[in-house]
């Protein structure tokens, strides 16, 4: 534990940080900056294609441009809630951050809940990552568009299910399963949520690996690590949103 | 849960104003597109610099890099640094293609 003081009776034994923070903000650091990399290539990936190529499909008319609008303020207000839940926790008020935090998932899930029912009817339109209606001009837009929306989405689900074993604890696991085994028992087998949902049953298991492995009770540090996690999340988007959906609008129809 | 003393005067109201303006941006860009008021390479230029403010947002208040101390932030910034140059030479090339074709 190196946040914590340690006294070893030897003088002058630990130096200050370099990065004058504590160990943990700095992994947190250095993970996003490494996940900062992954995305810049899959970004890369789309635009590079979607510049150089002139017959680039526009699929995202006036409705998918609202949707993906509106997914836009939910993160943005999930950031701010974050950040309010960050300053609760600095406080030591327990309630207000378990509210701040919790506000913060519902924005989150309200995102993926958009997202999906977003790719649901692209896929409807028969754009799927290894197929499209365009696969003569731009075969790669399937593959491009899914790889980096689906990983970012991702990102999303595993945010939302960090952010509940920070604030809920081992409260959190049967939540998890409840709403996993809502979705899945309620939504058709060809479904994109049906197939999709599994990740919380994989995100179940590895929360309560952690939770039962290493118990503790998540202090001021692990909100502001976890929100710094949640920003960038944020932050991802504000470039996908531009590069995917505003350059390739369907003005007409 | 312990209390950790913030480092900076922390002001609710500026990450109000913060998310205001990030919403406002984000109309902006919006706009920008839907009425298609550039060329694709123009409207990307306008779309990039756009988010790069948003992002420099985001990072500075609601990460708080602007409160760490130079030394995070110069190590921080390098891979920030980096996407952005090589955007600048992916796009270029994508550019080119699309004016001179592939050869």
């Amino acid at each position: 534990m190196a946040d914590m003081a340690v006294h070893h009776g030897v003088a002058d034994a630990y130096e200050p940080s370099l990065f004058g923070t504590y160990s943990k903000k700095i992994g947190m650091w250095l993970f996003l900056l490494s996940d900062s990399l992954t995305f810049g290539a899959l970004l890369f990936a789309y635009s590079y294609n979607r510049i150089s190529n002139p017959d680039w499909p526009t699929p995202f008319h006036k409705e998918s441009i609202i949707n993906a609008t509106i997914m836009t303020g939910c993160l943005l207000s999930s950031s701010l809630t974050m950040v309010l839940a960050v300053m609760a926790a600095r406080r030591g008020d327990r309630s207000w951050t378990r509210n701040w935090i919790l506000a913060t998932m519902l924005f989150g899930s309200a995102f993926v809940v958009l997202h999906g029912m977003e790719w649901t009817k692209l896929m409807g339109e028969g754009m799927w990552p290894w197929k499209n209606p365009w696969a003569a001009t731009a075969p790669q837009f399937g593959g491009t568009f899914f790889t980096l929306t689906g990983m970012h989405m991702l990102h999303v689900t595993i945010g939302v299910i960090y952010l509940g074993v920070v604030s809920l604890r081992k409260a959190f696991l049967p939540i998890l399963l409840v709403i996993w085994g809502i979705v899945f028992f309620a939504t058709p087998a060809d479904s994109f949520f049906h197939i999709a949902v599994h990740v919380l049953l994989i995100g179940l298991v590895v929360a309560a690996v952690i939770l039962f492995l290493k118990p503790k009770d998540y202090d001021a540090h692990d909100v502001e690590i976890a929100g710094l996690y949640w920003h960038f999340v944020d932050l991802v988007w504000m470039f996908i949103f531009p590069l995917v959906y505003l350059m390739s609008t369907r003005v007409q129809g | 849960m312990h209390t950790v003393a913030a480092h900076h005067d922390e002001d609710k109201s500026q990450y109000f104003w913060v998310w205001g303006v990030l919403l406002l941006l984000t109309a902006v860009e919006v706009v920008l597109a839907y009425r298609q008021v550039f060329q694709p390479v123009q409207m990307l230029e306008a779309l990039m610099v756009l988010s790069v403010i948003k992002s420099a947002l985001i990072i500075g208040w609601f990460m708080h890099l602007k409160y760490e101390i130079a030394a995070m932030k110069w190590v921080m910034m390098v891979a920030v640094c980096a996407c952005l140059c090589l955007m600048c030479v992916f796009f270029a090339d994508a550019a080119r293609i699309l004016q001179l074709g592939v050869r």
